[in-house]
C-alpha cells in the first residue's frame, strides 16, 4: 500500500456515547485511525467492542438520541464529516462512501425489485435518467457476478438466495463508484461456501476498481486472507494497529494474542484444549479512566488499573495501547 | 449399507440411527393439498459410540439440526430407526417416550430463546425434576446447586432471572438444565453460534470436562469446521438431506474423500495471512438446490466441481474408503471412477444457478 499517499479518511478523538435510562454507554472512546487510498482496514473486535459504532458515528447513521457523538473529527475530502450540514453528508453517503450490511435481507426493501432500489441511488446522487441508471444497474448486477442480471433486475429479493442479496448490496454500495466502502460483517451471515464466493468478488472488484474499503468482522480468517491492515478493538478502545502479517507474526496487546490463540483452525496442529480468555468483556458505563482489558488480562499490574494505556509504536507502522512490554515480559517504558 | 458397515467391532453403540427421514409437506391451494415435501433429512445413517463425540456439519439448511431433533423426537419422523442403548424410539407415541426424555437431553442455539425470561434460573434448572422426579424440595435445591457448580454458574445468581447473565453464561444456564436428569445422549445443536469468540472457547471447554466427569455421549452440530475439529472425534459431513461423508476427525480433516467435504474444508478461512496466500480455495458455483426439489443422481452433483454423467443419473452410495472412512461419492467406485486422477476432471462444466 502507498504509504506517503495522504489518507482518503482520517479520524482523530472520535467519542460516541448512548444515553440510556440505565445511564450512559461509552461506546466508543477516543478512536484514532486513518484509511489510505486503495487499502483494506480490516476492524476486528468482539460484540460491543464498539466496532460498528465507530463506523456509523463516521456518517451520522446512528439515531440521535439516544446516540451522541461528543467528541472527535472525521476528514474526508478536506471537510469534517461531524461538522458538514445534514443535506451536504447524505450527499456523500451512499455516493462517495458506500456501505453494505451485515443482513441483506433487512437492508433490502422488500416490497421493490432490486432493480428499482440499485436505480434509486443512481438517480438520486448521479442524476441519471430511467434508462440510464437501468443500464447502469444491469452492468452493476454483471460486476458483482449475478447470472441473468437484466431479467433479474425485476426480482423482488426474496427471489434472491443469501449470497445472491448480498452481491445485490455490494452492487448498490458500488453503484456511484465510492470512494470508500465501508462493509459492515458482510459474510458473517453467509455459509462458508457462500462467504468464500463473496470474497473472491471483493478482491477482484478492488483489483478493478481501486477504492478504500472498511471491513469488519469478528472472523480472524477472514481478516488474514483480504486485509492490508488491521485494526483491533475492545472496549470502545483501538488496542492494537498494524499490517496484516506483523498482527498475526507479532501480536503486540494481550488481547490480540489471546484472541489469536483461542481460536482453533481446520489444517495445522490441533490442541488437545483449547486457550480460553477468562471472564466478560467489560461494560462501558463510565469515561475509560483505566486499561479495558486488565480484568480479563495474565499480564495485568497495578499502573493498568490506574490509567488508561495511549496507543504507543511497538514496530513499522504498528501501535498497541499496552503498558507491558509482551516481547521483554516487563512493563514498558513510556 | 448393512447394520455392520458404519460399527466397528467395540460394544453396542449407544445411538444407532438408519436411514432416517424427515419429510415435511407442503400443501397448496385452497384445499390444502399436499403437493410435495421438504425433504429436511433423507436416509441417515450413522452410530454414536458412548462416551464419543460426534460432530454434525454443514451449511444452514442442509437437514443437520432437524436430524438432531429428529433423533430426539421432538418430531415425529417419516421413516428409519433411531435406537438408544438398543431401544428403538423411532415409533413410539410421545407418551411411551416421557419415561425416556430423562437419558436424551438437548442445549439449545440460542440462549436467549431457550430459556423463559419469567423464570429465576433455580427454576429453569430445576423444571426438569419437578417433571421426571419426585425429589422433595430440599433435595431439588441441592442438586439445582450441584449442577450450577458443574457448569461453573454462581450459586447466589440463583434467584436472578436470565437476562441478568451474559450470553456465555446463559448457555451454562441451558447446559446446567440438560444435565439435570442425568443423561447418557446430549443433543448439542450449535452451542456457540451465538457467541462470541472469546467466550466460544469457555464453553466448549466446560462441555468437554463435563464428558469427562459425567461420561456423556454427544451429538455436536454446527457449521463450525474448527470448532467441529477441536471437539469432535468422529465427522459426519451433510448435504441436502443426506450425509456425504463420515469419518474419524483426523481422516476427514487431514484427507477428505468427498468433493463436498474438500470444498467445504477450503472454503473456511485459516487466521494466518501467509497461509491464507498460499491456499488453494475450492470455490463452488451457485446455491444449494432446494430440498424439496433435489436433483436426480447425486444431490452434490449441480455444484460438484468433478462431475461426471453418471452422478447425474445415479444416487451413489456410501462406501468404506478406509477403515472407519465412509463417502457416497462415484469418483471413489471402481465401476464409475474416472480413468484418470479425479483431479483432471476439474474442468468439467458446472452448473451454477
Amino acid at each position: 500500500m502507498p504509504d506517503g499517499a495522504s489518507p482518503i479518511l482520517e479520524v482523530q478523538g472520535l467519542q460516541t456515547v448512548f444515553r440510556t435510562r440505565g445511564g450512559d454507554i461509552h461506546a466508543v472512546n477516543s478512536v484514532d485511525f486513518h484509511l489510505q487510498p486503495g487499502e483494506l482496514l480490516g476492524v476486528v473486535g468482539e460484540s460491543g467492542s464498539g466496532k460498528s459504532v465507530t463506523m456509523m458515528s463516521l456518517i451520522g447513521l446512528l439515531p440521535s438520541p439516544p446516540a451522541e457523538v461528543r467528541a472527535g473529527t472525521v476528514r474526508f475530502g478536506g471537510d469534517d464529516l461531524l461538522r458538514m450540514p445534514a443535506r451536504q453528508l447524505r450527499d456523500i453517503r451512499g455516493a462517495r462512501i458506500g456501505f453494505v450490511f451485515q443482513d441483506p435481507m433487512t437492508s433490502l426493501n422488500p416490497v421493490f425489485p432490486v432493480g428499482f432500489q440499485i436505480m434509486e441511488p443512481l438517480r438520486k446522487h448521479m442524476g441519471l435518467d430511467r434508462a440510464a441508471a437501468r443500464r447502469r444497474a444491469q452492468e452493476l448486477l454483471e460486476l458483482v457476478g449475478i447470472p441473468d442480471a437484466a431479467r433479474r433486475l425485476g426480482d423482488f429479493p426474496h427471489q434472491f438466495s443469501g449470497g445472491m442479496r448480498q452481491r445485490v448490496m455490494i452492487a448498490m454500495a458500488l453503484a456511484c463508484d465510492p470512494e470508500v466502502l465501508i462493509a459492515d460483517e458482510p459474510t458473517t451471515a453467509l455459509d462458508v461456501t457462500i462467504q468464500a464466493q463473496i470474497l473472491v468478488l471483493m478482491k477482484d472488484l478492488r483489483e478493478r476498481l481501486g477504492m478504500a474499503v472498511i471491513w469488519i468482522t469478528h472472523d480472524l480468517g477472514v481478516i488474514a486472507g483480504i486485509a492490508d491492515r488491521v485494526m483491533v478493538m475492545y472496549g470502545g478502545q483501538v488496542v492494537e494497529q498494524a499490517p496484516v502479517k506483523a498482527l498475526f507474526a507479532r501480536p503486540q496487546h494481550p488481547y490480540t494474542r489471546a484472541l489469536l490463540q483461542t481460536v482453533p483452525h481446520v489444517t495445522g496442529a490441533r490442541a488437545d484444549r483449547l486457550k480460553v480468555i477468562e471472564g466478560q468483556p467489560p461494560v462501558l458505563s463510565g469515561p475509560p479512566r483505566a486499561c479495558p482489558f486488565r480484568a480479563r488480562c495474565p499480564h495485568a499490574f497495578e499502573t493498568c488499573a490506574r490509567a488508561n494505556p495511549a496507543r504507543v509504536a511497538v514496530g513499522p507502522d504498528h501501535d498497541a495501547a499496552c503498558f507491558w512490554d509482551v516481547d521483554r515480559g516487563a512493563p514498558r517504558h513510556v | 449399507m448393512s447394520e455392520t458397515t458404519m460399527s466397528d467391532q467395540s460394544p453396542r453403540p449407544l445411538v444407532e440411527i438408519r436411514d432416517l427421514r424427515m419429510h415435511f409437506p407442503i400443501h397448496a391451494g385452497v384445499l390444502r393439498r399436499r403437493v410435495g415435501a421438504v425433504r429436511a433429512v433423507d436416509g441417515v445413517s450413522f452410530d454414536i459410540h458412548e462416551g464419543e463425540t460426534l460432530g454434525l456439519v454443514g451449511e444452514s439448511g442442509c437437514g443437520k439440526s432437524t436430524c438432531g431433533r429428529a433423533i430426539l423426537r421432538l418430531y415425529d419422523i417419516t421413516s428409519g430407526s433411531i435406537r438408544i442403548e438398543g431401544d428403538e424410539i423411532g415409533t413410539l407415541g410421545q407418551d411411551a417416550l416421557r419415561p425416556r426424555r430423562p437419558r436424551m437431553q438437548m442445549v439449545f442455539q440460542d440462549p436467549q430463546a431457550s430459556l423463559n425470561p419469567r423464570m429465576t434460573v433455580a427454576r429453569i434448572i430445576g423444571e426438569p425434576l419437578d417433571e421426571h422426579t419426585t425429589l422433595s424440595r430440599a433435595e431439588k435445591l441441592d442438586r439445582i446447586y450441584e449442577l450450577m457448580d458443574a457448569v461453573g454458574l454462581n450459586r447466589n445468581f440463583a434467584n436472578r432471572y436470565p437476562h441478568q447473565f451474559s450470553g456465555g453464561q446463559r448457555q451454562r444456564i441451558g447446559i446446567a438444565r440438560a444435565l439435570a436428569l442425568n443423561p447418557k445422549f446430549i443433543v448439542c445443536d450449535e452451542p456457540i453460534a451465538a457467541l462470541d469468540v472469546s467466550i466460544q472457547a469457555q464453553v466448549v471447554n466446560l462441555l468437554e470436562d463435563l464428558q469427562d466427569r459425567f461420561g456423556l455421549t454427544y451429538l455436536f452440530i454446527s457449521h463450525d469446521l474448527s470448532m467441529v475439529r477441536h471437539i469432535a472425534d468422529r465427522v459426519a459431513v451433510m448435504y441436502l438431506g443426506r450425509v456425504v461423508e463420515l469419518a474419524p476427525r483426523d481422516s476427514l480433516y487431514g484427507a477428505p474423500l468427498h468433493p463436498y467435504t474438500q470444498a467445504l474444508l477450503s472454503a473456511v478461512p485459516e487466521p494466518d495471512p501467509g497461509l491464507e496466500a498460499s491456499r488453494r480455495h475450492i470455490i463452488l458455483k451457485g446455491d444449494v438446490p432446494s430440498p424439496a426439489n433435489p436433483p436426480e443422481g447425486c444431490n452434490f452433483c449441480t455444484r460438484c466441481p468433478q462431475a461426471m454423467p453418471v452422478c447425474h443419473r445415479i444416487d451413489p452410495e456410501m462406501r468404506e474408503l478406509r477403515p472407519g472412512h465412509f463417502a457416497a461419492c462415484h469418483l471413489h467406485d471402481p465401476d464409475h471412477a474416472p480413468t484418470a486422477e479425479p483431479t483432471a476432471a476439474n474442468d468439467q462444466p458446472q452448473q451454477g444457478e
